[in-house]
């Protein structure tokens, strides 16, 4: 079995590529020559686009590099004032309301998925879909407003004050002052904004499960529950995966909206209630005014962090996704 | 039909080349003159803070109108304008706080020139509180040091006789995207507190000892709007547009003193002795003298190279300044900026003045 998208192209009887490929460059034709030239041209922008992009973020960086080392990744000071910068409060705020975000989405959205793919019937399951993926489309900075005015207060009254003032002092994840802006309320935002591409693309793994595979586990006697426990969903598992992980990407990149509720206080926070800052909000909030080539520095060198940990994360997500499917390939 | 399409995307490869070609040189030939309808245009670039947008943008506009110069403005941050201005891709940048002493150096004869004044309002969420909180400048930086941390502490009450202040938490809500309030907030408080200067110091950002991050005006607005027991700081114009509750500060003459536009001039009339014995405009104006003077009060310049190597421009821009500062105050007035008092503003006219153009250096007044 194949993810989806190259199974896609085999069932639309695609003709191998090589071919084509090798007449174009062989071929003494002028105009086809120069057409596979400009196509090369585009070929290589985007790589040489990123190429420039780190070669840029990378000598804006190095005032900071050369002044912290490697002390800047554990380093937990953030002083304009005194020129002296680290970024640990900021990683482990992108990473923590990422994951807190995962956490809340992914089975939120395979939920989802499984309900419109196998239950709902189709008058319930086409609004339903398409109110999901709108969710997609809205800005933002829309999504950081609501959060202010709405799902702050909202965590704040039913949420983080009643956990804070009955199970607050024993359980160190729930302890207060519970303000509102938090942590838990950048996950919360996150897992909303992300919802929509999980269980778009588990939606759509899930419908390209074949049908003889149900029809033939429901002949076996099995119930719907068993069909897609142990036949659809194995089937979508490294679809979903990718979903999950294009969601996760996101997440770790959002900026407008998770700068609105997290609290942007550059601590490590114990408890879910306590603000804490991310390395994306960082940039946005002290880029602008920033003064001096070492402030400049550490902020590009949190930008350099940024990238390199969305590129830790999709090539881990490409590994994982293919290993799924060369070992369902396999069975 | 295949070599056709070829043909085609061909040409248009070297359409695409030739408005490039084009479009490079034009560029910096537009920034000079260009040829208008009745005459020459002339056009100047601007880049800085965001706090005077609103007047700057009205002005130019206005501006434009009666005159054949036209001004471009763009509000990107004043860090950003001094970045510009340093590398010479705008005629002029514009900041709330003063130049240090490391940008100085990288752009050497820059001049401040001061065009309104401005001032931060401590908002806050009491309800059922009648009259305006007051506030002393210790308590306030005692407060957002982290230091005080409830609202009925004997200080607060001290302050405030007769006031039934809650038994409740004080929240306490800064800006977490640099800005010139946040420069002239931390200012103040480094002014009136050694604690403050001493553990915190003054910036466009700073290490915030206690409590939330909230981005722009309008995010430290919300928060504590929302919040009961929240304090925070805002432009003064914005917590007038929103009617905002506002405390009043103890100013250096004693007195407690809401944010208005008769205060903060107040505040620019009381530092002009300080001027007087100033090489520039670079002096502050928190805690000024006067006893109707708001003390977190500040300038906002523009930042103006002391020669600039174009006449036409050199004298345009002054031209400008001069209108905006005589004719344009009532529209700063109208937009709830503070216009600089008249003795300060002929200081300022003199400063036009000394501003040299050309190869020869000649005065801009001079310079046809």
């Amino acid at each position: 079995m194949q993810p989806v998208p190259e199974q896609a192209g085999v069932l639309a009887g695609a003709p191998s590529p090589r071919r084509s490929r090798v007449r174009l460059w062989a071929g003494g034709n002028l105009a086809d020559r120069a057409y596979a030239a400009v196509l090369l041209l585009f070929g290589l922008a985007l790589p040489a686009l990123f190429a420039f992009i780190f070669v840029e973020i990378t000598s804006a960086a190095m005032p900071a590099i050369r002044a912290f080392g490697a002390g800047f990744l554990t380093s937990r000071e953030w002083d304009p004032i005194a020129n002296q910068y680290g970024a640990l409060p900021f990683i482990y705020g992108t990473v923590v309301s990422s994951l807190l975000a995962m956490l809340l989405a992914v089975p939120l959205a395979i939920g989802l998925a499984i309900f419109l793919v196998e239950l709902a019937p189709r008058w319930l399951a086409a609004p339903i879909a398409f109110g999901t993926e709108l969710l997609a489309a809205i800005p933002s900075v829309i999504y950081g407003l609501w959060g202010i005015f709405v799902l702050v207060p909202w965590l704040r009254e039913h949420i983080q004050q009643p956990l804070a003032a009955s199970i607050g002092d024993a359980v160190g994840l729930f302890r207060g002052p519970a303000y509102g802006a938090s942590i838990l309320a950048g996950g919360v935002i996150l897992a909303i904004m992300v919802v929509p591409f999980v269980s778009a693309v588990a939606r759509e793994v899930l419908a390209a499960v074949p049908r003889d595979q149900r029809e033939a586990a429901l002949a076996l006697g099995a119930t719907r529950w068993e069909m897609t426990w142990q036949v659809a969903l194995p089937y979508a598992v490294p679809g979903i995966i990718g979903g999950a992980i294009l969601g996760l990407g996101r997440a770790l990149g959002e900026t407008m909206a998770i700068t609105m509720v997290i609290g942007n206080r550059p601590d490590i926070p114990t408890s879910l209630f306590q603000p804490a800052y991310t390395m994306a909000s960082v940039l946005a909030n002290e880029f602008a005014e920033a003064s001096g080539e070492l402030q400049l520095g550490a902020l590009m060198e949190i930008a350099l962090l940024l990238f390199g940990i969305t590129i830790i994360v999709n090539s881990f997500a490409r590994l994982l996704v293919w290993r799924v499917a060369r070992r369902a390939g396999k069975r | 039909m295949k070599r056709l399409w070829a043909g085609a995307l061909l040409a248009m490869a070297g359409l695409a080349a030739c408005g490039g070609d084009e479009g490079a040189p034009r560029t910096p030939g537009e920034m000079q003159t260009t040829a208008g309808g009745g005459g020459d245009r002339v056009q100047l670039t601007g880049a800085g803070a965001t706090f005077p947008y609103p007047i700057y943008a009205r002005w130019f506009s206005d501006y434009e109108q009666a005159n054949p110069v036209r001004v471009n403005y763009q509000s990107i941050g004043s860090g950003g304008g001094i970045r510009q201005l340093t590398e010479g891709t705008v005629d002029f940048g514009a900041s709330d706080a003063p130049m240090n002493q490391e940008e100085l150096a990288k752009a050497p004869g820059t001049l401040h020139i001061p065009t309104v004044i401005g001032a931060v309002a401590v908002t806050y969420n009491l309800p059922g509180l009648a009259q305006p909180l007051k506030l002393s400048g210790e308590v306030l930086a005692d407060i957002f040091l982290g230091r005080l941390t409830k609202w009925n502490d004997p200080r607060l009450q001290q302050l405030n006789p007769g006031v039934a202040l809650p038994n409740r938490d004080i929240l306490v809500v800064h800006r977490t995207d640099a800005s010139g309030t946040t420069y002239v907030f931390t200012e103040y408080l480094a002014a009136v507190s050694p604690a403050w200067q001493q553990q915190v110091g003054m910036g466009k950002s700073v290490k915030w000892p206690t409590g939330l991050g909230a981005k722009g005006n309008e995010g430290v607005t919300g928060q504590v709007r929302q919040t009961e027991g929240a304090v925070g700081y805002v432009e003064q114009v914005y917590a007038t547009q929103n009617n905002l509750p506002v405390a009043a500060v103890q100013n250096a003459a004693g007195r407690f003193v809401a944010p208005t536009l008769e205060a903060s001039a107040a505040a620019a009339a009381g530092a002009q002795e300080k001027l007087a014995g100033s090489p520039d405009f670079r002096i502050s104006l928190v805690n000024a003298a006067g006893a109707d003077a708001y003390p977190i009060s500040t300038w906002t310049y523009l930042l103006v190279p002391a020669q600039m190597p174009d006449c036409t421009k050199a004298q345009a821009l002054v031209q400008v300044v001069r209108w905006a500062l005589t004719d344009g105050s009532v529209a700063a007035r109208e937009l709830g900026y503070a216009p600089l008092p008249d003795a300060v503003r002929d200081a300022v006219f003199t400063k036009l003045g000394s501003i040299t153009c050309g190869a020869n250096r000649q005065p801009v007044s001079s310079a046809s």
